[in-house]
């Protein structure tokens, strides 16, 4: 085609570490260094302060998945997310279900979501796929806004946290705090198992070269969509879980400036390290806490980090931490 | 009162011509994304803000320097358009190495910082802009009342269009531009100066998109957050026509546009959507877009 069009084959993440022998132990140290940071954390932070860390945290995960693995960059995740908070606080409010299934609810029906828009969307490549994702997502917020369940402007308030399997109530933090944190983290290994599965060398192969995957007889479309689907599956989980905790799901969680936000946490993380978006949702969510107070400011700021992220520090933090230390993260 | 399918003929012709207004809109933003990505490899995601940028320094001038709308016609699209080139320059530039991706998150950024700043300093509530003197009133024809501004938006935008149409099909800029579109190295062997090309060709697409701003700024209120609403729906425009053609661009941009006006009409909730409804139907006939060229 044209100028950019040679470079398009330089896959855009920027991670090619060899993944040796001794990445499996290395990654199993970090496995064991964050679930100690889980255990200890709330008792030096706010627990409510670390579970919206975890859940953005997650959602910023199940992003990276399609982004850094998949090469496919989704501006519409919102949808998927505040799609599940929306049902999950239904359910939980409306028809009373337990914690647990509410939140199995709003992730089943962010799968859903994803199965016809991954569908539509993966029939385009490229720049087209982001903008199709962003349309799509639009139209999902605009539905949020008419339709009656949602609450419109108002959204879902004071949904209730209840008793998890009906027996165990989690209106205390700490309870609850043990939960996300669980679901995290389960949610984290599974991400890992994902890529580090052949279902993932696989689509490694379609990310950095489509055509020679496809001759080499992979259908890279059910690849594609395969990816889709679990990326937003758990980004339902995600959002489903935060409906939970904060008892609110709104017209923010399917906005686009939420698709903008996980984009973010990913790449001032790293796009394409495993676990870079963790440690992306935490600055972005630490600098908007201490930000709040600035009101528009935040919006700015974000802009900012986007604009040098991009032209300065495009391999994130994780990203420069594993060129440093000659290991994957 | 005459009626069509039950709704009155003024209300229909009237929504009719909002959409033909809309429509114009899309089309002219979407035919400077086309320019721009068909050059420079880049989805302009600042595209929005630009627009909301030429009508904020249309009320500018009129406010602190006290030109009216036909200055503003003028010397928006070029103050837009400079900023632009001081875009192009410092940073859009040094991306043309790298995966499309990051354009289009270069510019997101940008986008947010832009309508940031512009929230802080004027707020959300909108700031009114009156409908220049010559172009007040209306006419009375058989079928509805015209007010003559919304004609003149309407005549105004598909003259720039046409024009634009023109410059890149007819003259030997447009078609130095449409040869760099094809290959870049080849044409910069034949002695065209392309980086410069790419500037005024950035500059050119964000000065449209500020002329598209000041037309609008009388129908609707001059609105930090103009820009962020109407390009998501010039993305899912840009979807459904193609990006291949510039005739195919404007026509797609118009007819949305009514599209969109007669579902106001006829089915008022859907109107906020119907737009990406018919991307989806687009995308399951023909995934290539309406006028595009399959990769």
């Amino acid at each position: 085609m044209s100028s950019a069009a040679a470079s398009t084959d330089a896959s855009p993440i920027a991670t090619a570490l060899p993944e040796g022998k001794d990445a499996k132990a290395f990654h199993r140290l970090v496995f064991v260094i964050i679930a100690a940071l889980l255990v200890v954390l709330p008792f030096i932070l706010y627990p409510v302060f670390l579970m919206k860390v975890l859940c953005f945290a997650l959602f910023a995960l199940a992003f990276n998945l399609l982004l850094g693995y998949g090469g496919l960059l989704s501006f519409g995740h919102a949808a998927y997310f505040g799609m599940a908070s929306y049902v999950s606080a239904y359910a939980a409010k409306v028809w009373g279900l337990t914690p647990e299934l509410a939140i199995i609810a709003g992730t089943l029906v962010a799968a859903l979501l994803g199965l016809v828009f991954g569908a539509l969307a993966i029939r385009r490549q490229g720049i087209y796929f982001s903008m199709i994702t962003l349309a799509l997502a639009q139209m999902v917020f605009f539905f949020s806004l008419q339709a009656k369940f949602t609450g419109g402007e108002d959204g879902i308030q004071a949904v209730p946290r209840g008793h998890l399997f009906g027996v165990i109530s989690l209106a205390d933090d700490r309870v609850l705090y043990a939960l996300v944190a669980l679901i995290f983290f389960a949610g984290l290994l599974l991400i890992y198992r994902i890529i580090h599965s052949p279902f993932g060398q696989v689509l490694k192969a379609i990310r950095d070269n489509e055509p020679r995957a496809i001759s080499l007889g992979y259908r890279a479309n059910q690849y594609k969509l395969a990816v889709f689907v679990l990326s937003t599956t758990l980004a339902g989980l995600a959002g489903a879980t935060k409906a939970i905790v904060f008892q609110l799901a709104s017209l923010t969680d399917v906005h686009w400036s939420m698709s903008g936000e996980v984009v973010l946490m990913t790449l001032v993380g790293g796009m394409g390290t495993v676990f870079g978006p963790i440690l992306g949702s935490f600055v972005i969510i630490a600098m908007e806490n201490y930000l709040a107070q600035f009101g528009a400011w935040v919006t700015i700021i974000q802009g900012v980090v986007f604009v040098v992220c991009v032209l300065l520090f495009r391999e994130g933090i994780l990203g420069l931490v594993a060129r440093t230390l000659k290991r994957p993260l | 009162m005459p009626t069509i399918l039950g709704v009155p003929m003024q209300a229909l012709f009237g929504q009719l011509l909002l959409g033909l207004i809309n429509g114009s809109f899309y089309a002219i933003l979407s035919l400077g994304l086309a320019i721009i990505f068909g050059l420079l490899n880049i989805i302009n995601f600042t595209h929005g803000a630009q627009y909301m940028m030429g009508a904020f320094v249309a009320w500018m001038l009129l406010n602190y320097a006290g030109l009216g709308y036909w200055w503003a016609l003028i010397l928006a699209p070029i103050v837009v358009g400079l900023f632009g080139v001081i875009l192009e320059r410092l940073l859009i530039s040094r991306l043309y190495k790298l995966d499309h991706l990051y354009g289009l998150l270069l510019t997101f950024g940008l986008a947010l910082i832009i309508q940031g700043l512009f929230r802080n300093e004027y707020g959300v509530s909108g700031l009114p802009y009156a409908i220049p003197s010559e172009l007040s009133g209306g006419q009375r024809l058989p079928f509805m009342f015209l007010p003559n501004y919304r004609g003149w938006v309407v005549v105004a935008s598909l003259v720039v269009c046409l024009a634009t149409w023109l410059v890149i099909e007819k003259t030997k800029l447009g078609a130095y531009l449409r040869a760099a579109t094809e290959n870049p190295t080849l044409v910069q062997a034949f002695g065209v100066n392309v980086p410069l090309l790419l500037t005024l060709t950035y500059g050119f697409g964000v000065a449209l998109a500020a002329f598209a701003g000041v037309l609008a700024a009388p129908v609707y209120s001059v609105n930090p957050n103009m820009g962020a609403d109407i390009i998501i729906v010039v993305f899912a425009v840009v979807v459904i026509g193609g990006m291949g053609s510039i005739l195919g661009s404007i026509i797609t941009g118009f007819t949305l546009g009514l599209i969109e006006g007669l579902t106001k009409v006829f089915y008022p909730e859907a109107s906020s959507t119907v737009i990406f409804v018919i991307m989806v139907l687009v995308l399951l006939v023909k995934p290539a877009g309406l006028f595009g060229r399959t990769a």
